[in-house]
């Protein structure tokens, strides 16, 4: 976020928070280190990963097929975990050779 | 009435919408008053039997934040269970009112009086203020609820009573006209702009987690809210002796004008402390007085400075202990006194811990060892338990 939430005129007396939905604003996808990739081949479209999903990170797009939103998914992997058909790979952002040696 | 009695009094008076407790000696009989009234019909108000005090102040936490004047009691190990709420409670600035009938903190288990359990919510950024009689606790309930909902205070406020002592002792109570109560304290009416409200109309969170960016400035306002409470007790004081005719003050000071010994002290030893200074001063012409620290937080140091700066020997005594220092009412007085260019010579006394009582016997040793200091400007010890059987465990 690149505005303070709170300035002087507005500061309360215990953190409320007065607009709601207000964590939208958050793009806590920055957090990712893997993201997952949903195989839509193997997919049987059972929400399974949708309803797992602790971020709401995961929706239904107009075809019917699950999507990630990239934004706010984790890449906590619970989705690939839950899958029964498996079809949901957790896929390194970064070269992690690379990161090993550093 | 026992001093029980006149809390609940106190709570009816206010008009509580809510009180939530669970049991706890000597604490019982507050709520058994209130949730009788309240079965009567003579209170209208949501009685919540809670399943432990953690869930007396989380439903008390859940009632204040949707406007309710929320009232509890309880003491001891229900205060330390409650521990992590009271500062929940403070953090939110929820007005909620609770009398707390003094009484030590197990190990070795014990349901008698002495202030260890208030003194480990010293720090939770609720209000404290102890008192002598039930008169006075009766008077303070109705105070603290002027004084928490203010809002430029706005921090929950605990009533202390010395258990038993107080609570089981029955003094001659006037209970004041309920209209008149009505008067000097309205209902409670939070500002949903300004207060943590839930209000469906306008919806917020609170109760959140807060970045470092943040958690100082709040902690901040806490602390300027407590300083500032000082003002607003002393206010709520002298309006309520404008109708009612009684007035406490955050501190007293009994024939301390031109004392060169003070004994400072906290709830029930202050009666005993003053019949002893008046004995002193007719028997023997000591010129000592007594130092009530009504308010302990806020802590009035403006007021100590004033009444008991110019004083040759300054005594606390104290009902609770901290370990591996002293005492926390004569840490508390030493930091009131620490940047003083003239200031009388300290000293530190615990007292009365597990219901052992401070006679007056006690109190004479305290002024004694206090004219000794005054004349050689020196304290004899670092602390010093009264009445500790040395037969026992030596010292």
């Amino acid at each position: 976020m690149s505005k303070p939430y709170w300035t002087k005129e507005n500061f309360p007396i215990t953190p409320v928070i007065r607009n709601p939905a207000g964590s939208l604003a958050f793009k806590c996808g920055e957090w990712r280190t893997t993201t997952p990739v949903i195989d839509k081949e193997k997919c049987t479209k059972c929400g399974l990963c949708q309803i797992y999903c602790p971020d709401d990170a995961i929706y239904k797009s107009q075809d019917g097929i699950f999507e990630v939103k990239l934004d706010y998914c984790k890449g906590c992997g619970i989705c690939a975990n839950e899958c029964p058909a498996k079809a949901i790979k957790m896929v390194a952002e970064v070269d992690e050779t690379c990161m090993s040696e550093s | 009435m026992s001093g029980s009695r006149a809390v609940a009094e106190a709570a009816k008076l206010s008009d509580v919408n809510v009180v939530s407790a669970y049991p706890i000696t000597p604490q019982t009989s507050i709520v058994e008053y209130l949730s009788e009234s309240i079965a009567k019909g003579e209170l209208t108000a949501e009685f919540v039997q809670a399943e432990s005090e953690f869930g007396a102040m989380s439903a008390c936490i859940g009632a204040s934040s949707v406007g309710a004047r929320v009232f509890t009691a309880t003491c001891s190990q229900g205060l330390a269970l409650m521990h992590e709420l009271n500062y929940v409670a403070a953090g939110l600035r929820l007005p909620i009112v609770m009398a707390v009938t003094n009484r030590q903190l197990s190990q070795p288990l014990g349901m008698w009086c002495d202030h260890s359990d208030a003194m480990g919510e010293r720090d939770s950024g609720w209000i404290q203020i102890y008192v002598e009689s039930c008169q006075e606790a009766l008077d303070t309930v109705i105070q603290a609820f002027r004084i928490a909902e203010d809002k430029s205070v706005l921090l929950p406020t605990m009533v202390c009573l010395d258990g038993f002592i107080l609570s089981h002792t029955s003094e001659p109570v006037e209970i004041p006209d309920s209209e008149a109560i009505r008067r000097y304290l309205p209902p409670y009416r939070p500002d949903a702009d300004y207060h943590a409200l839930m209000d469906v109309q306008k919806p917020l969170a609170a109760g959140g987690g807060c970045p470092p960016a943040f958690t100082m400035e709040f902690d901040y306002k806490k602390y300027e809210a407590q300083e500032h409470a000082k003002e607003i007790i002393r206010k709520a004081d002298r309006e309520f002796e404008q109708t009612f005719g009684r007035q406490y003050g955050l501190v007293e000071g009994y024939r301390c004008e031109d004392a060169q010994v003070i004994l400072a002290g906290m709830g029930t030893m202050i009666g005993t402390a003053k019949e002893v200074a008046d004995k002193l001063r007719n028997e023997k012409g000591w010129p000592v007085g007594v130092l009530k620290l009504r308010c302990y937080r806020p802590f009035p140091k403006e007021d100590v400075r004033r009444i008991a700066s110019k004083a040759k020997a300054l005594a606390t005594v104290s009902r609770a202990v901290s370990y591996g220092i002293g005492a926390p009412v004569y840490s508390d007085i030493a930091t009131c006194m620490s940047n003083l260019g003239q200031k009388p010579v300290l000293l530190n006394f615990i007292a009365g811990m597990g219901g052992r009582d401070i006679t007056q016997k006690n109190i004479e040793h305290v002024f004694e060892k206090g004219m000794k200091s005054a004349e050689t400007g020196e304290a004899e010890a670092e602390v010093e338990w009264l009445g500790l059987n040395k037969n026992l465990v030596g010292g």
